[in-house]
């Protein structure tokens, strides 16, 4: 069981994250953050399996990653 | 719950890059090499102008801002007198092949021991998309006109590593992409590897980035890595030019 947080403040919608992910969990938002930005959000939490690409892609370090241990 | 990925305390909030920019990227990769290898109090980075400075706020260590292109004359001196820091540029293609491209091959040529990284986005990104000296053949900017540069009017794209990798006193040289994240690891590496030899060997060592600059290379930043792999890859090629016998 994993889990993502991101920062919605320091997302900038670039979707870099969207398209790294193996199984395709995230998508960019419908509902703006402060900025007017679409900030990248996870459909399906259950399936992540904490591989960490999305937070490595990410050019903001808005994405943190953790897992069960 | 185990942390996989955390955010680096030397990455200080919120940055002034365009979404989906290669230096925010760049930057989080010098951030993670420098706090893994116990660096970030001794390093101290000679900043170009260009989109660069807007690293100036967003990272948590020492920086010196030269003049256009002469980041690599400034870090001769900073290691000159400061012999134990880790000392690198961090310069554009303006900066570092245009604009600096005499400090840039003189610094190689007498092989000071400090490491240039140099942001390879193929444009003038900050004063709003004119060609640089990297701009690819067909690739339309502000001032290439409607059909691209045109070899006849102003010439080749201009392959930095390959030339400093001719010089004898360059000890590491290499090209690296930022677009996927197989690749990214890649940079990491060589990174890692020319801030050791700097560090551990007194080399000079040059590590040349290709980052993207969606904005200008008028792409939406999703498909910025596709554009990469697409068109910029097959006139840089990436890889290790020089390397120390046997590593």
């Amino acid at each position: 069981m994993a889990k993502i947080l991101i920062d919605t403040e320091i997302c900038k919608s670039c979707g870099l994250c969207v398209n790294v992910c193996p199984l395709k969990l995230l998508r960019l938002s419908e509902t703006r953050n402060s900025k007017g930005g679409r900030s990248a959000e996870q459909t399906d939490a259950g399936k992540c399996t904490g591989c960490a690409l999305c937070a490595a892609m990410c050019p903001d370090s808005a994405i943190q990653v953790y897992k069960e241990a | 719950m185990k942390a996989v990925y955390e955010r680096n305390p030397l990455l200080m909030g919120s940055n002034k890059f365009c979404p989906g920019c290669g230096h925010p990227l760049l930057n989080k990769i010098i951030a993670d090499v420098l706090a893994e290898n116990n660096w970030a109090g001794d390093a101290i980075t000679a900043l170009c102008i260009g989109c660069a400075l807007n690293m100036t706020p967003y990272v948590d260590w020492d920086l010196v801002q030269c003049p256009h292109g002469r980041a690599a004359a400034v870090a001769t001196g900073i290691k000159h007198v400061q012999k134990s820091k880790l000392v690198f540029t961090y310069q554009g293609d303006g900066d570092a092949a245009g604009i600096g491209l005499t400090e840039t091959f003189h610094a190689a040529s007498r092989g000071e021991p400090f490491t240039q990284i140099m942001v390879n986005n193929q444009i003038y990104g900050m004063t709003g998309g004119q060609s640089s000296c990297t701009t690819l053949i067909g690739q339309k900017t502000t001032t290439s006109g409607p059909s691209g540069r045109d070899p006849a009017h102003t010439g080749y794209p201009t392959k930095l590593a390959e030339v400093i990798a001719m010089v004898d006193a360059a000890g590491y040289v290499a090209r690296v992409s930022i677009h996927t994240p197989k690749h990214i690891r890649q940079a990491k590496k060589a990174i890692e590897k020319a801030f050791r030899l700097q560090m551990e060997e007194n080399k000079y060592t040059f590590v040349e980035v290709l980052a993207m600059c969606p904005t200008n290379f008028h792409v939406e930043p999703w498909d910025a890595p596709a554009y990469t792999e697409e068109k910029v890859l097959p006139v840089f090629p990436l890889g290790e030019f020089k390397t120390p016998e046997g590593r």
